[in-house]
């Protein structure tokens, strides 16, 4: 494939950088019904100061230059927090950096002649749409079942300041509340559960006294609705952690577990 | 069409509390019989479909995006105002109304902030309670912190992540509803035109992202929340999908299009790397704090640090130029966004900027780590002279404050900013302009409302930090449900309508037309290509200074570009399947329209107001001149065939209860 | 509604696992303490077992329900694995999972699975044979053969080797299992990292102190 250069006359700037050549190693699927497969796409002209979605544009480019479909994958915000760009590069959730989702890793991190595997992030309950997208519309779905307090708006809810809440408990769920629902836990949990984003929302208002009057009726249904999913059970491996963009921690389902128990005990 | 605001009468104070109470109301039983179509699901989006599904209304709601938590309401960072007054420091209704009047360097129309300003502290209240983490002090109550240059500490935040977490609060409301069956969500759809029958909004056409299928929905109101259109200059700080489609169709079937040229480009943003960049990231405000601005002094000096053959931190104290500090003792690096951008503008134009791409400006805090640093020393009773203890305590003390900031920019430019200055470059990041609306939030289409960065209303000239989120959800929340029942009063007999009628097919046919003309076109060109295009022309002649000259060039050199892109783009792949390529035409195809009325409204208005800067109109120290006299009104263009065919409607903005001053930073 | 769905849950699968898995550990503990008796007295070990093996308490209620609990432990695992197995019907065509967990924690299906070949064996050896000498057979009591049909067993060399090997991969199925058993039932919190320490000395001393007693017979004898 020749380089990027060709395919754009029209360029902002004008300055010499280092360049990359890579082999990409992209699954292929025309739709959902369709069989997918890897196939293999050279590329050249990368610089380390891309970011591996810009890499994807410029791939993209040259295809459609060639007649050829281009390769579909998610994205929108661009830095990292509105949770649309998925893709697991390399074996990974949004690749080999720490504590980024996708759209923020950059070139830098691969070496010239490196091959980049790039799959969509697979589980049952993530089918896939297309090439590298995939329906995540089951996270919804749980967060329908229950994932809210049950508030209508109004002009005279109570002050804000009438119920004083320890900054320790804010700031836990806070941290919770942080989630962006991209699905790297699923993807990269070996047994694709989903445990570590739905206790990410159910711990937000377990830890927040306005969550708490729902919080049993809150942990039952969204369960329910995460198993009926056809997610995997949590295995404690970890990865989730390890992978999760946001770093939500394992903490949040051992939380979960608690007031899943409490909650059926409770009956 | 004479433009008729809808402004009720009385003193600003009681106008939206007697609006209130006389306004139509529909009874619970008949809002069942009444669907609303809500197009976006960010913060004004979001809250209305959730709001209008808790009074009972049958709600259809519509993002391009997988998920409605995705939409770019999501990545503001910053906070929320609210005139609360929590922290006693003398905060009110009328300064919060004040401060944004005067922020938007008086353009925007008085009743609808004070409104705004009536309906902030509601905001509040309700995110709390639907288990919203913002931050808190130590006794458990909500912490505030100041912003954008006002007087009183009014912000209310969750770390640097304000946006997401009140998104995922209305996202919740919504989910709830959804849950209920009162929203139906239609996920990866975009609209892409509006029905009208009999000269009401009655139903949208709308393409399903997935299958490609162009579908109609019916409804007795549609509501657009679509958001702002940065995007028409390629790079900014709104996400990729960000579009102008949806405001840009109801437009086109006769929305007036109000201020386009009112853009606000945001002075802290990390510069571009190089020609592949897609889309520029946002550093908080917040960082002027501390961080110190600066160029080198000397030409020369500039070109060595460009080539790389200097280090910024090589060049002596002497040698560089605090530009902001000399220019403005009073406020330093504390200017307002449109000011501090402008000022860095000029210095790179005049070849002292200092990446490869000559356009960027240094923010040091060096001053700030050794002013903390022996602070600290001090505090510890420790050598205040020993200067690596200071470096190390100083830098200690703005991790703390900016860790995550700083890490952000290590990640993308892959340099250490508590070494090496930091490099930051004005980018497009807020669009004040928008459909024009009335009091009641409709625009010139009766049953078409337009609400939060899509329309126009609340930001005059120039927005002032933590004050888009405030919007969103006060149009969605609190002023949207009663409006838009006002309005339904009288259609409660109506039924379900009918998407059969040869409206709903000439609309049909009309959107199937374009996408098959764009796929047939034979053309060879990737749709970014003219995208990049009219970005540069945008960000060249209709950025942060504009001229007669540039804007009349820029008018004809989109009209151009968007002749060879029907003739030129190449669209892979089919129509009728998930199709990426082809929705990004269709929305770069409202871009290239869109940004020749944009310039045609700068050059329009010959004065400098917020961020609209023209070159000619400027006191003689470079600052913007007002001309109150001639162009204190809202420029409301009506679409006639063409954007350079628009006609102008001007609706006179008249304030009572503010005194316009020239605004003077120096 | 709660009952069914805490029998049913994914949630109610893993908290059984995790207290089935706790009390196995539990048992493995007292086993061991049992048999390191028998490398400092054969006589403590011949009292000892004596008592466990003829106890009606231990025989008759601690006994089945041991037997319940280690046959609910790996069929619950083996249902587990099926079903996160078919959670992900198209697998990765390259997956890292060494970049973000132990071998350990991935592989509990494997470690289980040995460990559960090696307690068919066990059973063949020592609980079989028991049960037909006391139940089968009737044969009278000897309160002092316990000690030497434990050391006959590690003459062989083969056996002593699979026996040590299968102890291996019980140190990592516990190297995972101990803390993961508590962060299953909820508990997680500011203890939580000593216990895991804890649970890894745990993983370590009980496995390898069952090789070296299995090594001390074998080369003392």
């Amino acid at each position: 494939m020749a380089p990027c250069q060709s395919t754009f006359d029209f360029r902002l700037y004008d300055f010499q950088t280092k360049n990359m050549k890579l082999t990409l190693k992209i699954w292929r699927q025309k739709n959902a019904a369709a069989e997918g497969k890897i196939v293999e796409y050279p590329i050249d002209g990368i610089e380390p100061d891309m970011s591996f979605l810009e890499m994807l544009d410029i791939l993209n480019d040259e295809l459609i230059v060639k007649g050829e479909d281009t390769v579909a994958f998610d994205h929108d915000c661009r830095e990292g927090i509105c949770g649309m760009c998925s893709l697991y590069i390399n074996g990974e959730a949004h690749g080999p950096d720490r504590l980024v989702t996708t759209c923020q890793l950059h070139m830098r991190k691969f070496k010239d002649g490196d091959t980049i595997f790039i799959e969509p992030f697979r589980a049952k309950a993530f089918p896939v749409i297309k090439d590298l997208v995939v329906d995540r519309g089951a996270f919804d779905r749980i967060q329908q079942s229950g994932g809210f307090v049950s508030v209508n708006t109004s002009g005279n809810t109570i002050d804000a300041n009438t119920i004083p809440i320890p900054k320790h408990d804010a700031d836990r769920a806070f941290d919770a509340a942080t989630c962006i629902g991209c699905g790297a836990c699923v993807a990269s949990c070996k047994n694709s559960s989903a445990m570590l984003f739905v206790s990410a929302k159910v711990s937000q208002f377990a830890l927040l006294p306005q969550g708490k009057v729902e919080a049993a009726d809150r942990v039952m249904n969204m369960v329910a609705q995460m198993d009926a999913e056809g997610f995997g059970n949590c295995t404690n491996t970890g990865a989730c952690e390890v992978e999760c963009p946001k770093g939500i921690s394992l903490e949040n389902i051992a939380r979960m577990n608690r007031e899943y128990l409490s909650a059926s005990l409770k009956g | 069409m004479a433009l008729d605001s809808k402004i009720p009468g009385g003193s600003i104070s009681d106008k939206w509390t007697n609006y209130k109470d006389h306004i139509n109301l529909v009874n619970p039983a008949n809002k069942r019989n009444l669907d609303i179509i809500v197009v976006g699901t960010g913060l004004a989006g979001g809250s209305a479909a959730a709001t209008l599904a808790e009074l009972g209304y049958n709600v259809k709601a519509f993002c391009f995006q997988d998920s409605p938590r995705r939409a770019h309401s999501i990545a503001a960072q910053g906070g929320i105002n609210a005139a609360k007054n929590y922290q006693g420091d003398g905060d009110s209704t009328f300064r919060l109304f004040y401060d944004t009047v005067k922020g938007g360097d008086y353009r925007a129309r008085e009743a609808n902030v004070h409104r705004l300003a009536e309906v902030s502290t509601n905001i509040i209240d309700q995110c709390v309670a639907q288990g919203v983490p913002f931050a808190r002090e130590y006794g458990g109550l909500l912490d505030n912190r100041s912003f954008g240059g006002t007087l009183v500490s009014r912000t209310f935040y969750a770390k640097g992540q304000t946006g997401q977490q009140l998104l995922l609060g209305a996202y919740s409301a919504m989910n709830r509803q959804i849950g209920r069956g009162k929203i139906k969500m239609h996920n990866r759809h975009e609209m892409l035109d509006l029905v009208i029958v009999n000269g009401k909004a009655r139903g949208i056409i709308a393409r399903n992202l997935v299958t490609g299928e162009i579908e109609r929905h019916s409804a007795h109101a549609v509501v657009i929340a679509s958001g702002g259109y940065g995007n028409v200059f390629f790079l900014s700080t709104n996400a990729m999908g960000s579009n102008v489609t949806a405001a840009w169709k109801i437009h086109k079937r006769g929305a007036y299009f109000a201020n386009p040229c009112y853009t606000q480009i945001h002075p802290t943003c990390i510069p571009v790397s190089g020609d592949h960049q897609a889309k520029l990231t946002l550093m908080s405000e917040s960082l002027r704090n501390d961080g110190r601005i600066w160029v080198p002094a000397k030409l020369e000096d500039a070109k060595a640090i460009r080539e790389g053959k200097l280090k910024p931190t090589q060049i002596a104290e002497a040698d560089r130029d605090y530009y902001l500090e000399r220019r403005y003792p009073a406020f330093g690096n504390l200017v307002p966004r449109d000011i501090a951008s402008r000022a860095a503008k000029e210095r790179c134009d005049a070849g002292f900027g200092v990446n490869k791409t000559g356009e960027a400006v240094y923010l040091d805090f060096a001053a700030a780590i050794e002013r903390y640093g022996i602070d600290q020393a001090r505090l510890k009773h420790l050598d205040e002279n020993d200067n690596a203890l200071v470096v190390q305590l100083g830098t200690e003390v703005v991790a703390n404050k900016y860790g995550n900031l700083f890490q952000m920019y290590e990640k993308i430019v892959d340099e250490n900013p508590y070494a090496t200055p930091m490099m930051i470059y004005p980018a497009v990041h807020y669009t004040m302009g928008g459909t024009w609306v009335d009091y009641n939030l409709q625009t010139t289409i009766p049953g078409c409302f337009s609400i939060g960065e899509s329309n126009f209303s609340d930001h005059g000239a120039n927005r002032l930090g933590a004050s888009a989120l405030m919007q969103g959800l006060a149009d969605g929340y609190f002023v949207l449900p009663y409006t838009i029942g006002d309005y339904l009063a009288p259609d409660i007999k109506m039924g379900t309508i009918s998407t059969d009628s040869p409206e709903f097919e000439q609309a049909e046919n009309n959107v199937k037309q374009q996408i098959v003309a764009l796929m047939n076109n034979g053309g060879s060109k990737p749709a970014d290509y003219f995208h990049k295009k009219l970005g540069k022309i945008m960000w060249d002649k209709v950025g942060m200074a504009r001229n007669a000259e540039g804007l009349t060039e820029a008018q004809n050199e989109i009209a151009a570009i968007r002749e060879e892109f029907y003739k030129e783009v190449k669209i892979p792949g089919t129509a009728d399947s998930f199709n990426p390529e082809l929705a990004k035409a269709l929305r770069i195809a409202d871009f290239l329209e869109l940004g020749e009325l944009f310039a045609k409204d700068a050059l329009h208005r010959n004065e400098s107001c917020g961020g609209h800067f023209r070159e000619e109109y400027q006191t003689p120290e470079g600052e913007a001149q007002r001309d109150d006299e001639n162009f204190a009104y809202v420029a409301a263009w009506e679409y006639k065939g063409s954007p350079s065919d628009a006609v102008l409607h001007k609706e006179q903005l008249v304030f009572d209860n503010v005194k316009l001053v020239q605004r003077s930073y120096k | 509604m709660a009952k069914s769905a805490l029998l049913k849950s994914s949630i109610a699968k893993k908290v059984a696992m995790a207290l089935s898995g706790l009390f196995l550990m539990l048992f493995l503990a007292q086993h061991f303490f049992i048999n390191m008796t028998s490398v400092f007295s054969a006589d403590t070990f011949n009292s000892i077992s004596h008592f466990m093996g003829n106890n009606p308490l231990v025989q008759f209620v601690i006994q089945p329900i041991l037997i319940v609990g280690v046959i609910f432990h790996f069929i619950m695992g083996f249902v587990l694995e099926y079903k996160n197995n078919s959670a992900r019907p198209i697998s990765y065509a390259k997956n890292n999972g060494a970049a973000n967990s132990s071998w350990a924690s991935r592989n509990m299906i494997i470690s289980g699975s040995v460990v559960l070949a090696f307690l068919l064996v066990h059973f063949y050896d020592f609980w079989v044979p028991e049960m037909v000498y006391k139940y089968v057979d009737v044969s009278p009591l000897n309160e002092t053969r316990y000690f030497h049909e434990l050391a006959e067993k590690f003459e062989s060399p083969i056996r002593t080797g699979l026996y040590s090997l299968s102890f291996l991969l019980l140190s990592l199925h516990l190297w995972h299992g101990f803390s993961s058993s508590f962060q299953s039932v909820g508990f997680n919190n500011k203890y939580s990292k000593s216990l895991k320490g804890f649970g890894y000395g745990f993983a370590i001393v009980i496995p390898f102190g069952f090789i070296f007693i299995a090594l001390f017979h074998h080369f003392n004898h």
